[in-house]
């Protein structure tokens, strides 16, 4: 091992990709470098459309279909990896070089047992037999801290959490004793209570085995957990390099620093008003199976933000759908500005409707691809307030200027728009029915931070010029300091606890709420130590 | 590229990177699309459009009315009758211009009429998914149950073969295929979080069919409807060929091959002759083979599969 210290693996140069799209070739990596020592760890970090995972994928040499090397050199441990056929590129794979992909849930072959494809690519490049491929993969499990290592294998991919799924993901990859992994956001579809235990597993068996890695995220603080060095990519270029302590004590270029101040938004506590509108003792299931909410009581303070937090599964999009009427509770009511809401959608009045809007997690799939901008948002204003013709395109563009868009867009479909325009966009749809109190399910978790930021600024403002109401729901703590008023914690369709921002976010906690906010990864590259050891520490004392 | 930020430096929403495709007019588009057709689809359209122009000036192509009768039965091909006459002598040429004419006019009649009604069955019962979606499915499960060609022979002889009976038996009998492809590809859009938001505003069955969904599954639907024109033209010639479909005097490629099929065993006397039974059995053929080249090739632009390159 020793003679191996410090020894380059990877080595990129000047490398240029480039996609194929609307008949013609654009750049999506400019000429980028990466030096990767063995055992070391690489984070590359980027808004999406920054060409991290192409550029993850290009140290494996491989290019996406529609993708092709224009540029620049790869060379792995002495072999140049572009030079190579398919067929070597492929032994190579699954052997020397290993991949962990975002989604666990959509790469096993649900028919087959984990443990036969932890052990599949090992067995079949002939690098161990069957029998020794599986007893080493329960000790990699064992290293993994799953539960019932000797066991776990046997079961299907359904049969094991998503977090679990995605460290059995790492043990597979881990399996044949790489060089090199590649980690492609491991965690960002997981909660963050799940996601802590991931993170841990992973730096551990990547740090025992002195593997290298590539960790491609688009969040800070769990970087700092993980990398050494980190690289800050930005239009497939690189904008910084540098070791993780020093770019985060001093971050060179406006653009890392831009990434540093997000969540600067302060919200000052705001006086106590009446409720807009309240939920009583509601009880709600899919079909007949298990209740999703179990007695569920909230209040939501008029012009002000009420958040709703918890991870997945503990019914907070339920709870919207409650409220919107899509989901007619089993039983209890819903009073809005002091009158029962009549449960199911239909049977509510189109003025009831039109107070109440939503604005939708996904962007991409809540606007109709085949619609224009000027269809998407004009269509509220001729709907609810029966506008035409001038007026309604007047009103259009008054609530383009309002997100801050302009003309330009409105004839563009949903496909011409990135990512936060979408969403501002959906925001005028939301604001065009003039409503009094406006659902947002999760809406700036699928996008950037600085994107983000601009967002929930944006919301704010809307919020103290036209005195809207928001329930805004999400799982991430960051979010909720920034805009919430106050805050109803969930856990398994209960709520946990309600009140004010202050109250709920200083202690004393319930156990919940501090396991909950104990695991939001903090922008220090020690954080994730200091929680293992504390929580391990807690734990010995309990026993 | 350009970068989210004004000149002074500031963020800006409207200055995000997007590309936005340049616009073009409907027939520059169509245009840059037939560039890169295959020969086989180029060959399908030349073919299809030959016919078209067949069918609608038939009165004008035609050397004789559609029904005129001369003295002449089994008359061998010449140059006053190009094909002959049939047992009736009635000149075979022109019949076979009349042919496309009412063959291919009934068919596409036939096939709008499937799309219509099992189109918005279908797209009703995606969107509904309650017991009227049970009740449509398992009715269409039961008319798919019986062979079709028996189940519209059984109810032509009951409802009698006039064309308006032949069109709508097997436009109901062909609705549930359409039925079914609709139903299945109004699912997938069904579930889309805009579809969701046209109902929370309050919308109704008729927009969220017609502007939310139907634009979006419309390319798998126009390709069905090309092979289902297909699939009706040659029910409607196997109908005919057997006597219950178009009736005389109209005239029709399928009752025309039943009507001279005798002449075939006249083939060592006379090739012309037996040759007569078989041009509109070719006519059949090739405009099926025809459309089912175009369709095709749209089915692979808009599958969106990309070519290796």
């Amino acid at each position: 091992m020793s003679t191996n210290e410090n020894k380059v693996l990877l080595t990129m140069r000047d490398v240029h990709i480039e996609g194929y799209s609307d008949d013609r070739w654009h750049p999506i990596i400019k000429g980028v470098d990466i030096d990767l020592k063995r055992g070391e760890i690489l984070g590359l970090i980027g808004e999406s459309g920054a060409g991290k995972s192409t550029l993850g994928l290009a140290a494996m040499g491989f290019a996406r279909p529609g993708c092709k090397f224009t540029g620049g050199s790869i060379e792995f441990d002495g072999i140049d990896l572009l030079g190579l056929s398919s067929a070597q590129l492929q032994a190579l794979h699954g052997s020397r070089i290993a991949y962990v992909a975002q989604s666990a849930a959509a790469s096993f072959n649900p028919a087959h047992r984990l443990i036969k494809q932890t052990v599949e690519a090992t067995v079949a490049h002939g690098i161990s037999s069957l029998t020794t491929a599986r007893e080493d993969a329960i000790q990699l499990y064992r290293d993994l801290q799953l539960p019932d290592p000797e066991n776990i294998g046997e079961r299907y991919p359904h049969q094991v959490s998503g977090g679990q799924l995605q460290r059995i993901m790492t043990a597979m990859a881990m399996s044949s004793r790489p060089d090199l992994i590649i980690f492609d956001e491991p965690t960002t579809a997981l909660d963050v209570t799940t996601q802590v235990e991931v993170l841990t597993a992973m730096r551990s068996i990547v740090e025992q085995y002195n593997t290298a890695a590539i960790y491609i995220t688009h969040d800070l603080a769990v970087v700092a957990q993980m990398a050494d060095n980190i690289k800050v990519l930005r239009y497939g270029e690189t904008v910084e390099d540098a070791p993780v302590r020093e770019m985060m004590s001093d971050p060179k270029e406006a653009y890392t620093k831009s990434l540093w101040a997000v969540r600067a938004i302060e919200k000052s506590p705001q006086p106590k008003v009446d409720s807009i509108l309240k939920i009583n003792q509601v009880h709600a299931s899919y079909g007949n199976s298990v209740k999703v909410l179990n007695d569920v009581n909230i209040k939501v303070p008029r012009g002000q933000t009420l958040a709703v937090v918890g991870e997945s599964g503990s019914g907070k999009s339920t709870c919207a759908r409650v409220i919107t009427g899509l989901l007619p509770p089993l039983q209890g009511e819903i009073l809005f500005n002091g009158e029962p809401l009549p449960t199911s959608l239909n049977k509510r009045s189109k003025k009831q409707l039109q107070s109440i809007q939503m604005i939708y997690q996904m962007a991409d799939t809540a606007m109709n691809p085949r619609h224009t901008v000027r269809d998407i948002i004009g269509r509220p204003l001729s709907f609810y307030l029966g506008l035409t013709g001038q007026a309604r395109d007047q009103r259009v563009m008054e609530l383009l200027h309002l997100i801050e868009l302009d003309e330009s867009f409105l004839d563009r479909f949903p496909s011409e728009l990135s990512g936060g325009q979408k969403q501002r966009i959906c925001i005028a749809r939301a604001l065009a029915a003039e409503p009094e109190l406006i659902i947002c399910d999760e809406v700036t978790s699928a996008l950037d931070q600085i994107v983000q930021e601009g967002i929930l600024q944006l919301l704010l403002r809307l919020q103290q010029d036209l005195g809207i109401t928001y329930i805004f729901i999400t799982h991430d703590i960051a979010t909720v300091r920034a805009i919430a008023d106050q805050v109803v914690v969930m856990f398994q369709g209960k709520v946990v606890e309600q009140g004010d921002k202050e109250t709920i976010f200083n202690p004393p906690y319930p156990e919940y709420t501090e396991l909950l906010l104990s695991s939001v990864p903090e922008m220090d590259p020690d954080w994730l130590t200091q929680l293992t050891e504390k929580r391990a520490a807690a734990a010995s004392l309990e026993a | 590229m350009n970068t989210p930020t004004t000149p002074n430096g500031g963020y800006s929403a409207a200055n995000e990177v997007t590309q936005v495709k340049a616009r073009r007019t409907f027939l520059e588009n169509a245009w840059r699309t037939l560039k890169t057709a295959p020969p086989t689809a180029w060959f399908g359209m030349v073919v299809i459009t030959c016919y078209l122009i067949v069918a609608i000036f038939a009165p004008w192509l035609a050397p004789y009315g559609e029904a005129e009768i001369f003295p002449m039965a089994y008359a061998p091909w010449s140059d006053e009758f190009r094909l002959g006459t049939d047992a009736l002598g009635r000149d075979v040429f022109t019949r076979l211009i009349y042919g496309a004419r009412n063959s291919i006019g009934i068919a596409v009649a036939t096939t709008l009429l499937a799309f219509l009604i099992g189109g918005s069955l279908g797209l009703i019962a995606a969107i509904s998914r309650n017991w009227l979606d049970q009740v449509l499915s398992r009715f269409v499960d039961v008319l798919m149950a019986i062979p079709s060609l028996i189940f519209a022979l059984m109810l032509l002889s009951i409802f009698g073969s006039s064309a308006i009976n032949l069109i709508f038996i097997i436009a109901v009998l062909d609705a549930t295929r359409v039925f079914r492809l609709t139903r299945a590809v109004a699912l997938n859009v069904v579930v889309m979080d805009y579809v969701e938001a046209a109902k929370l505003r309050g919308e109704g069955l008729g927009w969220i069919m017609r502007r939310e969904i139907l634009p979006n599954i419309m390319p798998p639907l126009v390709a069905e409807f090309g092979l289902r024109f297909c699939f009706v033209f040659l029910t409607i010639a196997a109908l005919s060929f057997l006597g219950v479909g178009i009736q005389p005097p109209t005239a029709d490629w399928g009752s025309m091959v039943r009507d001279n099929a005798g002449l075939i065993q006249f083939a060592e006397y006379d090739l012309t002759a037996a040759l007569t039974p078989m041009i509109p059995a070719a006519a059949i053929a090739l405009l099926t083979v025809a459309v089912n080249f175009v369709v095709d090739w749209f089915l692979h632009q808009t599958s969106g599969l990309r070519d290796e390159h």
